[in-house]
């Protein structure tokens, strides 16, 4: 008989949270104590590296305060915007992680494993410029959310073929989405020497119109625009439709028990493809995000890893809409942190891809760290709570 | 008379749950012990213990007087203590000769696996036990009978003396089950001690020497065959009375709900595994699918589901065909299915209870207004449901996967029945659970017989089929044998046509 309380469930829902939080934390943690070791061991010095790195993420303190007195005694802002520079570029950073990290997420609760939203983003990112660059004279209401289409529809085109080779043919999606990743490098290379090529010698896209830009908050050189926004919406409408849908919870069941949704009279392959969609659309939308808030054109090696960054960010924020933003956000603090660490502290940046791999093991295997701080496992689904009946 | 092994004051405890606490038991040298408990009593665990798979909390545990530790299979093994798991633990394209040798591979001049040697002794141990096999045979192309005897040969080969059986009998037919007995008799004979796990009753008293009963990780009691019947077992193992008899008043059979004609059903390695299945299903009757498992009877069921396609053959439910219908039309058009195998599709675990409870009917109005959940009415359905079918759980927001077997299957049962319905399959539907589940799950079948609903009982349980169906048809290698009246059967004639052999035949014979 049940007989849970409303105050009791929502107390069982916090202490839910605190152990799923726990070990993403604790992973986080060790990582960061693992780098400092591979720094002692460099001959740096952890402190000095880590410093730069937290003030290459969240600004300086001291460059705040005097940023602050100097707005407070002369009006001016210029200090005060460049003491907020770093914070502000972590989170530009952030932005393409959150999209692409919301479709690897999507694709990881249907049982997928979308390796492809780095393709995705290139072919979203190239939809996108086109769209920004090859229309002119709408005005930014019409043509910033067309634009911004554009490179969904791009993305889930991507994603749509592999889902399509799924359902229909049973083509396994990991195979053909790195095939596709490798599709849309060479398409990109071609057509940025070619039909997209821009005036100049270089091979990159022509500069969208500043109707098809998303708008920024700040002066130069803060790159801050609306996407960040944008992708913290998605992230909501994500979890909406996963928790609140019935869409999301075929999805969900089709993720957690196939056989079990087959039973319930769910279509699985058409889930399959309807993920796969979407999840290229959320790639495409982080291509989208990028070249219409900060780049403004597309050249080659444009990605540079968002899409397989976002296979991370999906692990360590466990699949969830909130845990991808949460996971999203520390990568970019953690990317956009270590270009100073590298310029003030002389530390390689590959420093900060050996702790992002170190969290990821320990993600992948918590047994490590349930193991290292002593956590008794909660084997959630195999404590019998009940027993037979005649207690 | 010694006893070769005693456990004393055994306590294993889980998160939560108190597994086995204080448990003693005792196992009389060439004497078999028969342990009885319901699911989650604690019998799993306790020999888990006794195997090395866990380890105590608290406790001591004598092999032949002396004080033991057990830290894993290997100890158990140099023991003499061998289990045969209720889930065999072959490899299907292997010769009963490599399963048996596998772990202990012997070799010939350093690196050649000597198999004759094993197969030389394999026949030894099977001459002296009468467990015949044919030691060049595949797992693959063996009866289930022949191999649970691998099994065991397994066990004798290691030098096992004291032999744990885990639900032995759960897979055979009657007829094998007296097979198993009579080894189990040659084995006694030969000097071997014998621990019985089992929920059956009347094997207990068929051939156990003692019997330990367990309810809820403690014994409640011990007590000699010859003192006890099926009765006095069941009230110690459920801790109250229980009626062993299923309660039914005559069927009142109206016109056909499901008309099945030659049908042909391939499974998924494309076998045929049903060939040419013609019979039908009437209102307020249950009709018995009795037959070893692995006869077709699953991939039948799949079929008339909708989970696997038709080769061949018709299948009409209230007289319309469904030949190329998908599960959700079936469903909708008023057929409940317990499923064979309640974890693989019966549930998704890592769900809430309130999820699983709507499963079948999450987009359609209370639980959604178009696209969107309504949990208010979800959260509705899953307190009423709960409480209803009495499942046991503290909360209807845990996950299915915490619930125990029983209440697992209460919940499905829920499920399906809270629906309109017109057919009822029921494939297995108290597999693995114990006497007080049994009781209300087919009690809760009857009833719905009752409402006037067509039954499909299948279950390779022979006392189970007897005690509910109205008619029973009896599978074999993808036919029906035959189908007969329930009250003009018994339980022998089934057993032969469960073994593919008409009675008539071989009374002529």
């Amino acid at each position: 008989m049940s007989n849970t309380t409303a105050p009791e469930k929502k107390e069982k829902k916090r202490s839910a949270i605190w152990s799923e939080l726990l070990v993403p934390v604790l992973a986080v943690v060790s990582g960061l104590i693992l780098g400092a070791i591979v720094i002692v061991v460099s001959g740096e010095n952890p402190f000095r590296a880590y410093g730069a790195l937290f003030t290459g993420s969240f600004g300086s303190p001291v460059r705040l305060i005097d940023g602050l007195q100097i707005y407070s005694a002369t009006g001016e802002t210029r200090q005060l915007l460049r003491a907020f520079y770093p914070l502000t570029e972590s989170l530009v950073t952030a932005t393409p992680y959150i999209f692409a990290g919301l479709s690897v997420a999507l694709g990881f609760r249907c049982g997928l494993f979308n390796i492809g939203a780095e393709g995705q983003f290139f072919i979203g990112a190239l939809s996108a410029a086109f769209v920004g660059y090859s229309i002119q004279g709408l005005p930014m209401i019409i043509h910033l959310p067309l634009a911004i289409l554009g490179g969904a529809l791009g993305g889930a085109l991507w994603g749509m073929i592999p889902g399509y080779l799924k359902a229909r043919f049973g083509a396994h999606e990991v195979v053909n989405t790195i095939m596709m990743n490798w599709i849309a490098f060479r398409l990109s290379d071609w057509l940025l020497d070619g039909p997209m090529k821009g005036p100049g010698f270089r091979p990159v896209t022509p500069t969208i119109f500043e109707t098809a830009e998303l708008p920024r908050f700040f002066p130069d050189p803060l790159r801050f625009n609306l996407g960040f926004f944008l992708a913290l919406l998605a992230a909501y409408l994500v979890y909406w439709f996963l928790f609140k849908t019935t869409l999301g919870f075929e999805i969900r069941s089709v993720g957690a028990n196939p056989d079990a949704a087959k039973y319930a009279g769910m279509n699985i392959v058409r889930n399959f493809v309807l993920v796969m969609v979407l999840a290229g659309g959320l790639a495409g939308l982080a291509g989208s995000a990028q070249v219409l808030g900060v780049d403004y054109w597309v050249g080659q090696g444009f990605s540079a890893g968002y899409g397989f960054d976002a296979i991370a960010i999906a692990l360590l924020g466990k699949s969830h809409p909130l845990g991808v933003v949460l996971a999203a956000l520390l990568f970019g603090f953690l990317r956009s942190g270590a270009t100073n660490m590298q310029s003030m502290a002389s530390i390689p940046i590959d420093i900060i891809s050996i702790i992002q791999g170190m969290v990821i093991v320990f993600i992948a295997a918590p047994e490590i760290i349930r193991w290292f701080y002593r956590i008794r496992a909660v084997k959630k689904d195999e404590t019998v709570l009940t027993r037979g009946w005649g207690s | 008379m010694t006893n070769v092994l005693e456990l004393r004051g055994i306590t294993k405890r889980f998160p939560g749950v108190l597994a086995n606490d204080k448990v003693d038991i005792s196992l009389r040298e060439g004497k078999i012990l028969a342990l009885l408990g319901e699911n989650g009593a604690g019998k799993s665990t306790l020999m888990n213990i006794l195997y090395g798979l866990y380890k105590p909390d608290e406790g001591k545990i004598f092999v032949r007087g002396r004080e033991v530790e057990i830290e894993g299979p290997n100890d158990a093994i140099s023991q003499g203590i061998g289990m045969v798991h209720q889930h065999f633990m072959l490899v299907p394209v292997m010769t009963v000769t490599e399963n048996v040798m596998l772990g202990i591979e012997p070799v010939r001049g350093g690196v050649f696996l000597d198999r004759e040697k094993v197969a030389k002794r394999i026949k030894e141990i099977s001459d002296q036990y009468g467990l015949e096999v044919d030691p060049h045979a595949y797992i693959k192309d063996l009866p289930v009978g022949i191999q649970q005897r691998v099994e065991i040969i397994k066990v004798l080969y290691r030098a096992a003396d004291i032999l744990i059986l885990d639900e032995p009998t759960a897979v055979l037919t009657p007829q094998e089950v007296e097979g198993l007995f009579k080894i189990i008799e040659t084995l006694i004979k030969g000097g071997k001690s014998i621990i019985f796990i089992t929920h059956k009753l009347k094997e207990v008293l068929a051939i156990a020497d003692d019997i330990t009963v367990l309810r809820l990780g403690t014994v409640v009691g011990s007590i000699k065959p010859q003192d006890a019947t099926s009765e006095i077992l069941a009230t110690m193992m459920v801790g109250r009375d229980v009626s062993l008899v299923v309660q039914k008043g005559p069927a009142k059979p109206a016109e056909p709900v499901l008309v099945v004609e030659n049908l042909y059903v391939r499974n998924e390695r494309q076998h045929l595994t049903v060939q040419g299945v013609s019979f039908n299903v009437r209102k307020g009757e249950i009709l018995g699918v009795a037959g070893v498992q692995g006869n077709g009877q699953t991939e039948l069921v799949y079929a008339l589901t909708g989970l696997l396609p038709l080769e061949s053959g018709s299948i009409h439910l209230l007289d319309e065909p469904i030949h190329r219908a998908t599960p959700r039309d079936i469903l909708e058009r008023g057929v409940a299915h317990i499923p064979e195998d309640r974890q693989r599709h019966g549930l998704i675990l890592t769900f809430p209870i309130h999820d699983n409870l709507m499963l079948c009917t999450y987009y359609k109005d209370p639980f959604a207004k178009g696209i969107s959940l309504q949990p208010v009415s979800i959260f509705k359905n899953a307190e009423e449901l709960v409480e209803q079918y009495d499942v046991r759980t503290p909360s209807i927001y845990l996950n299915a996967g915490t619930l125990s077997g029983g209440n697992q299957q209460k919940v499905i049962v829920a499920r399906e029945f809270s629906r309109p319905i017109e057919l009822l399959i029921a494939s297995q539907p108290t597999r693995g659970l114990d006497v007080g589940s049994i009781e209300y799950i087919h009690k809760q079948i009857i009833k719905k017989r009752d409402e006037g609903a067509g039954v499909l009982l299948v279950s390779s349980e022979l006392d189970e089929i007897l005690a509910l169906s109205d008619r029973i048809a009896v599978m074999y290698k993808g036919r029906i044998m035959d189908i007969l009246d329930a009250d003009k059967t018994s339980k022998e004639q089934l057993g032969l046509l469960m073994a593919g052999v008409h009675p008539a035949e071989s009374s002529r014979k």
